[in-house]
């Protein structure tokens, strides 16, 4: 027994120790990219100069790290102590001020450290691949079925009246046969009775047709305008996870949802100056995206400078193609739904995180309100707005009621969205 | 009833003196006091439009043509639209989410602290600001409107210099400084209204002190100098102290319109109604009497009102004075009924003692040193009148301007600069300002429209409106209120300030620094500064005084008085509307459209006549008199002018006064809505060596066979002869009988729900609905209420409703969603003749009742109009399609119907241009339509729409509260999420809005718990039931009030 487990152990500690190892400098490695990202990440690359110099072999640069420590934790006193390295880059970068970090310990800093040495190039490799665009695929499928039972409908409709046909005939064959008198035959398309059907059909399927074509006229499902940059969703709602309410702040608080403005695009920009690491994009037509090239669009509209790293003062806002238009006699509240509501996003906009260039969702129709209203739930027990709707409460406490639905407090009624 | 001698009287009264009272019958027109067919068919035909019928054919042709259009306008492609966000967006701003900043409202020296909401940029609403202890949050209609002002597009948008643009500022600075170089030792006047501000004050005098002999001259329109001169003589300040008709226990007016138009209506009105506010259970309120002329908005509040001749007023102060003890030889009067008002006025200020108040109009010097010798007998002084304060809001001084206007026709004035005078319009000698203004080197004006004055300056450089500016104000002393920008300016137009400030030799000088910089001194540090301009509001009021009263001039006065004899012709009084004024902001088509108080008339001004004018006249007042629209013209001769003016016959006028509104009248250049529309009436103005008289004696009047169409509102919505709308009592009925309403109410109980109890569940056919959450209501007292229209305006600005100009108001089509019912009540006699002297009225703010069991809502062929669970009644316009069923059996007539397309939601541009007036097209002008709520829907052709409770503001509480995760605020402890725009206007706070489901909101406290003797639901035995409560209106009189028989 015991020389089993002596076996095991040699066996398996060497691996245990190099696991918890890997496991130990994977964390360090961790903490390093997630402090490289929440603290240098908006003015430094690894690789490249953007608001700051590239971070690569900085520890090489640097030859007392003592320095390097106090520079990061603030960067003024050492410039204040003419200590060399640190003067040269602040010159070189337009004197522009390191924001200081003072609650960074040095293992922090070696944790960045780390991460920059050895993480980085990691990093930029592990960029998930993610299609980009997204096009809704299982409407195709959808019409294909619907074809196929039109097709299937003729023939079957087809078929039934070869066989009334032949039914008619052979009746009127035997009828002959047995020396009847047999009156000539109507052809089918002077029949009253098929005349009537058909024109029966025309009106309802006629009607039905002019009724969904006019209820469609002001909708615009699917809608997808060019816009003045290829803004990806996909990349940064998608690939890079930022939080919809950093650019679209409004949705909390205002009745729109907002586009941000060209600072807020500015804030993480001013750094990032390409794409390089993620997929390739495509339009819909297919035609690559140069990311890049797009970025410098908006540094044009912007009105910086990207060589000096200034802005030049000559911005000018960007005109996009606005994609949800609701009709003016509809009132919506973004806010009503975020905040108070607690909806996501994407019951609205689709999975906007996989969209290439946003195109609308939903058809946006008071029918589509209206379901949702029916069935979404309120927070009823958890805002406290609604303790005013005490028979409910009451009823819930005595299980008649399982949720209190929007329709329940009035969500259908019309002076809800409109007035 | 002993001392009732009204049935005596042998004044004015309609048909037969000696009559004998009998029933009291409330009205708004002769047509329906008499009953008149004309009537009857007018009330008949709702709508007053002729039935379109069209043959089969045409019909089909029309919908064949309708389908095709609408065919090919929906296959057009839909427009793309852009949405373009900021490049820089300002951290306080996000879009959709108003900002509100406190500012303050500046017109005639009238100063009044406000609240501008801000929505995406432009300024869309004033309130009243609640920090102010002036105004307490309360506005009035020409505060509500001034938004508008802000987007006329009268207004002149660049500087010019002989008429021609002038492209820089630099260049204009130039060219005046240049021109003033010129003037050589000629003096300089500054000619501009009252001003009230501190760091204006010090600008002009830099301004002065660089130009020796120079002088700032203050005139005021329509001016108070007669009670400014008084006081100098009675007190030795030339200055008018505040007063608190709140601590008044009887107040007095004699012709002195305080809850309208006189020195600050807002503030007054709100503490009158401190004291008209009743405890149920100890029932007390003030006693008002009025003397007066004409019928004014304050004399429509009295608790007794008495008629004068105008020139009576300083006979009537003096036999008031002497009744009060007075040692006077006062004119003996002939009028019984009159002198009875005098004993018993006097009889009521002595019981009050010191908590009286009594109160002049600006009539002339004498009166108001009587006023302040009865005051000071009565010890007002330190109580009801607080000579610590002064009201800042009129400084003008008359025999200045007259100089003025002298010095220039003598060729002594080199240059004068104008701000915010318009003397070649409203002076009462304008032909001799005028040519005086010839004789002037350098004339500025610094108007802000190419007016009547501007276009005869040589230079124009328009100032700022005053929600682009900075500055100050400080209408009462030690009350200070700050404006600053709502919005960047919109035009090329610099405060009058810095020009004044660049023309006295400092070329950088800019006036917002400077103001910046003297209030950051006066305050000590930016924290303090911040704060400030944040409140609006900082006051520092001094110890309340009573001044040192000295009885200088009242010997003289009583000897002048004694010496006046009364004219023999008629007499004409010259007043100011409470929307128009004195015509500065006649260019506003919501003030214009507004109708008055008391006449109900919109967009004109007419000359005002008693019924025995009317009659003297051969005017017949009644079967079609208000039926039609046109009404006779007569032709006034006075002093050597003549005047044709159609005639409006008013129950309540002195029978041999005729009056006339100012501020009408306006040139072509004031604006669409201001050109045309009625006369001018300020030549009529006299000088007597001292002061404007705002009155003409000895006029004579005779009709013409000339009509002319006036607009006028009452006669539109008509409740067929149900008069219980409205409920009244006398003050001595209700402590008398208290619940006397209520037992009239519990008879609906048992006469339609014997069986349970429950009037509201039994009384109908349809089902109770439950109201689960929050159940919307509305409490009005028409105790408070003034009538003032404050709550209209406010009304239409926050919703978004239509102007429809003159010739639509003609037809009935005005689209208010609030307004105000006028009732006249009068007693009728056994033999059917109504007395038309002894008159009360009432006014009614009538909307929308959000009835719970609603006679609207079950007639819409389309279920546009349906009943929500939080009570409201809803209307939903896109499902509209326009049959009128609804404002047909609608028993309040309060739906409106868009007859026409007024708010430019046509596709085709200019498409009702030549059918609707200018003034309509005007609001549609890309400018002016800045001003709309973006939150509430613009209406289309062809739909009803009506109140709806400011759903939008209803909605926005809601979601604040559910925002921050806490039940709704509805009044309860006195936090507001909600307040309708009305309720939010109300100097008096008559109106008071909130959850009824909620037992702590102030309306259900009125309903159940404070109010619960007062409460009635107009008509409610329609079992229509109402969302909207009344308080019924209480006169603290001893006259017969409400319907009732009389016992004799």
């Amino acid at each position: 027994m015991n020389h089993i487990r002596k076996a095991f152990f040699s066996l398996f500690f060497p691996f245990f120790l190099l696991f918890s190892f890997s496991l130990g400098s994977n964390v360090n490695a961790q903490d390093g990219k997630a402090l490289f990202n929440q603290k240098c990440a908006s003015c430094h690359a690894i690789d490249k100069n953007l608001v700051g110099p590239a971070l690569k072999g900085v520890e090489e640069r640097w030859d007392d790290k003592s320095m390097l420590y106090d520079w990061v934790r603030n960067s003024a006193a050492v410039i204040k102590k003419g200590y060399p390295r640190a003067v040269a880059v602040y010159n070189e970068y337009n004197k522009v001020q390191m924001t200081a970090f003072p609650e960074l310990k040095n293992e922090d800093i070696d944790a960045i450290l780390g991460y920059i040495n050895t993480g980085g190039a990691k990093a930029a490799a592990a960029a998930t691949d993610v299609p980009a665009g997204g096009s809704p695929e299982s409407k195709a499928a959808e019409d294909d079925s619907n074809l196929l039972y039109g097709i299937l409908t003729i023939i079957l409709a087809v078929i039934a009246m070869i066989l009334l046909q032949v039914n008619s005939n052979l009746s009127k064959m035997s009828e002959e046969a047995e020396g009847n008198a047999v009156a000539e035959p109507v052809p089918f398309y002077r029949n009253k009775a098929y005349i009537a059907i058909f024109a029966i059909l025309l009106f309802l399927g006629g009607g039905y047709m002019t009724f969904q074509g006019a209820q469609n006229l002001g909708r615009s499902k699917n809608y997808q305008p060019e816009q003045p940059i290829y803004y990806s969703h996909t990349v940064h709602a998608g690939i890079n996870q930022i939080n919809c309410l950093y650019c679209h702040g409004g949705a909390q608080e205002s009745k729109h949802a907002n586009i941000p403005s060209v600072n807020v695009c500015m804030n993480c920009h001013m750094g990032i100056n390409e794409y390089a690491k993620g997929p390739q994009l495509y339009r819909e037509d297919g035609s690559k995206v140069d990311g890049t090239a797009e970025i410098q669009k908006l540094y044009k509209y912007a009105g910086w400078d990207p060589a000096k790293k200034l802005y030049t003062g000559k911005g000018q806002a960007i005109e996009w193609v606005r994609i949800h238009n609701l009709p003016d006699h509809v009132y919506f509240n973004h806010a009503q739904h975020v905040t108070a509501g607690k909806q996501q996003c994407q019951t609205c906009h689709g999975e906007i995180q996989k969209m290439g260039e946003v195109y609308q969702y939903s058809d946006l129709s008071m029918g589509w309100c209206i379901n949702c209203h029916r069935e979404s739930k309120v927070q009823f027990t958890d805002n406290k707005f609604y303790s005013i709707y005490e028979q409910f409460h009451e009823d819930m406490k005595n299980k008649k009621l399982d949720s209190v639905t929007v329709e329940k407090i009035g969500g259908t009624e019309c002076q809800k969205c409109h007035y | 009833m002993a001392e009732r001698n009204v049935k005596n009287a042998t004044i004015n009264n309609y048909d037969n003196p000696t009559t004998v009272m009998k029933h009291k019958k409330y009205w708004q027109s002769y047509g329906e006091l008499k009953g008149s067919d004309a009537h009857q068919e007018r009330v008949q035909d709702e709508f007053g439009e002729d039935l379109v019928s069209a043959p089969r054919r045409d019909f089909l042709k029309y919908l064949g043509f309708s389908t095709a259009a609408a065919a090919v306008a929906a296959s057009c492609e839909m427009p793309i639209k852009k949405s373009i966000p900021y490049l820089n967006k300002p951290d306080s701003i996000t879009p959709g989410v108003a900002n509100y900043y406190a500012t303050t409202y500046v017109m005639d020296g009238e100063a009044v602290p406000v609240v501008a909401k801000v929505r995406d940029g432009r300024p869309i609403k004033v309130e009243g600001n609640d920090l102010s202890s002036i105004t307490m949050g309360g506005t009035s209609a020409r505060v509500q409107a001034s938004v508008l002002g802000l987007y006329d597009t009268a207004r002149l948008r660049f500087p010019l210099a002989g008429g021609k643009e002038v492209s820089t500022f630099d260049a204009f600075d130039k060219m005046v400084g240049e021109a003033m170089a010129g003037i050589g030792g000629k003096s300089v006047v500054l000619l501009t209204e009252t001003i009230t501000s501190v760091t204006t004050k010090n600008v002009i005098a830099g301004f002065l002190s660089k130009y020796p002999g120079s002088r700032h001259v203050q005139y005021d329109a329509v001016s108070y100098a007669s009670i400014l001169n008084a006081n100098a003589i009675s007190f030795g300040k030339r200055a008018i102290p505040s007063y608190h008709f709140d601590k008044a226990s009887t107040i007095v007016s004699l012709g002195a319109d305080f809850l309208g138009t006189w020195l600050s209506p807002i503030e007054f009105s709100r503490q009158y109604a401190a004291g008209r506010r009743i405890d149920q259970n100890n029932p007390q309120m003030s006693k008002h009497i009025q003397f007066e002329s004409k019928l004014s908005l304050t004399g429509a509040n009295a608790d007794d009102r008495y008629v004068i001749r105008p020139t009576e007023l300083g006979a009537v102060a003096l036999n008031l004075y002497a009744a009060l003890g007075g040692n006077v030889t006062a004119p003996a009067l002939s009028d019984e009924r009159l002198k009875k008002g005098i004993q018993q006025a006097a009889q009521s200020l002595k019981a009050s003692g010191a908590s009286s108040l009594v109160v002049g109009a600006r009539a002339n010097a004498e009166v108001q040193l009587v006023v302040n010798a009865i005051n000071q007998l009565l010890g007002a002084y330190g109580t009801t009148i607080n000579w610590g304060t002064t009201i800042n809001s009129a400084q003008g001084d008359d025999a200045a301007m007259v100089q003025l206007v002298q010095d220039m026709n003598d060729g002594k004035v080199g240059a004068v600069l104008i701000h915010g005078v318009n003397p070649a319009y409203d002076y009462f000698d304008a032909k001799k300002f005028e040519s005086g203004l010839a004789k002037v080197a350098v004339s500025v004006s610094f108007n802000d429209k190419e007016d009547e004055t501007s276009v005869l300056c040589k230079f124009q450089i328009p100032d700022h409106h005053f929600l682009e500016s900075w500055g100050d104000a400080e209408p009462k002393s030690g009350y200070l209120s700050f404006l600053q920008p709502t919005i960047a300016p919109l035009f090329q137009t610099r405060p009058f300030q810095t020009s004044l400030m660049k023309w006295s030799g400092d070329a950088t000088a800019n006036y917002g620094d400077y103001f910046k910089q003297y209030w950051l001194k006066y305050f000590g540090s930016q924290a303090a500064w911040d704060k400030a301009l944040q409140d609006g509001v900082v006051e520092t009021p001094a110890a309340v005084s009573g001044g040192t009263y000295s009885a200088a001039g009242l010997t003289e006065t009583v000897a002048k008085i004694n010496s006046n004899k009364p004219g023999t012709g008629k007499d004409i009084v010259l007043y100011t509307k409470i929307a128009i004024g004195s015509g500065k902001e006649a260019n506003n088509p919501w003030l214009q459209e507004m109708p008055d108080p008391i006449t109900k008339a919109t967009w004109d001004n007419y000359a005002v006549i008693s019924f025995a004018t009317a009659k003297e006249l051969g005017i017949t007042v009644d079967d079609n008199y208000e039926v039609e629209v046109a009404k006779p013209v007569v032709k006034i001769t006075v002093s050597g002018k003549e005047i044709k003016l159609p005639v409006l016959v008013i129950p309540g006028m002195h029978k041999d006064t005729i009056a006339i509104a100012l501020g009408y009248g306006r040139s072509e250049k004031a604006g669409k809505a201001a050109a045309g529309v009625g006369q001018n009436m300020f030549p009529l103005v006299s000088f007597d060596g001292t002061l404007f008289h705002y009155a003409a004696q000895n006029a004579t009047i005779e009709k013409t066979n000339e009509s002319f169409k006036l607009a006028y509102t009452q006669t539109h919505n008509q409740y067929e002869g149900r008069d219980e709308v409205v409920r009244e009592f006398s003050l001595s009925d209700f402590k008398a009988h208290p619940t006397k309403l209520k037992d009239d109410r519990h008879k609906l109980v048992e006469d339609y729900a014997k069986n349970t109890g429950d009037y509201r569940a039994e009384g109908t056919l349809y089902p109770n609905y439950p109201y689960p959450g929050a159940k919307w209501g509305m409490s009005i007292d028409l105790n408070t209420c003034t009538g003032c229209g404050a709550c209209t305006v406010a009304c239409t600005a926050e919703n978004n409703v239509a102007v429809v100009g003159k010739s639509e108001v003609l037809r009935a089509h005005e689209m208010h969603w609030l307004r105000i019912d006028r009732y006249f009540a009068t007693f009728r006699d056994d033999s059917g003749n109504d007395n038309l002297d002894d008159l009360n009225v009432v006014f009614m703010p009538m909307l929308c009742q959000h009835c719970d069991n609603a006679p609207c809502e079950n007639v819409c062929p389309v279920n546009a109009t349906n009943h929500s669970s939080e009570g409201l009644n809803q209307m939903t316009y896109n499902r509209c399609i326009g049959t009128r069923y609804c404002a047909n059996n609608c028993p309040y007539k309060v739906r409106r119907f868009n007859w026409a397309d007024y708010m430019g939601a046509d596709s085709f541009p200019d498409n009702q241009r030549g059918k609707l007036d200018d003034s309509v097209m005007m609001m549609n002008d890309d400018l002016t339509r800045m001003v709309l709520n973006p939150d509430v829907t613009v209406r289309s052709r062809g739909v009803i729409e009506k109140c709806s409770f400011c759903v939008q503001r209803l909605q926005e509480g809601k979601l604040k509260a559910k925002k921050e995760n806490r039940p709704l605020e509805t009044g309860a402890n006195g936090k507001w999420d909600i307040k309708t725009a009305c309720q939010q206007a109300c100097p008096t706070n008559a109106i008071v809005f909130g959850n009824v489901n909620d037992e702590n909101s102030p309306v259900s406290k009125i309903r159940n718990e404070e109010q619960t003797n007062r409460v009635f639901y107009s008509l409610e035995q329609l079992h229509v039931l109402p969302g909207v409560s009344y308080l019924a209106k209480i006169r603290n009189t001893d006259r017969h009030v409400g319907v009732q028989e009389e016992s004799h």
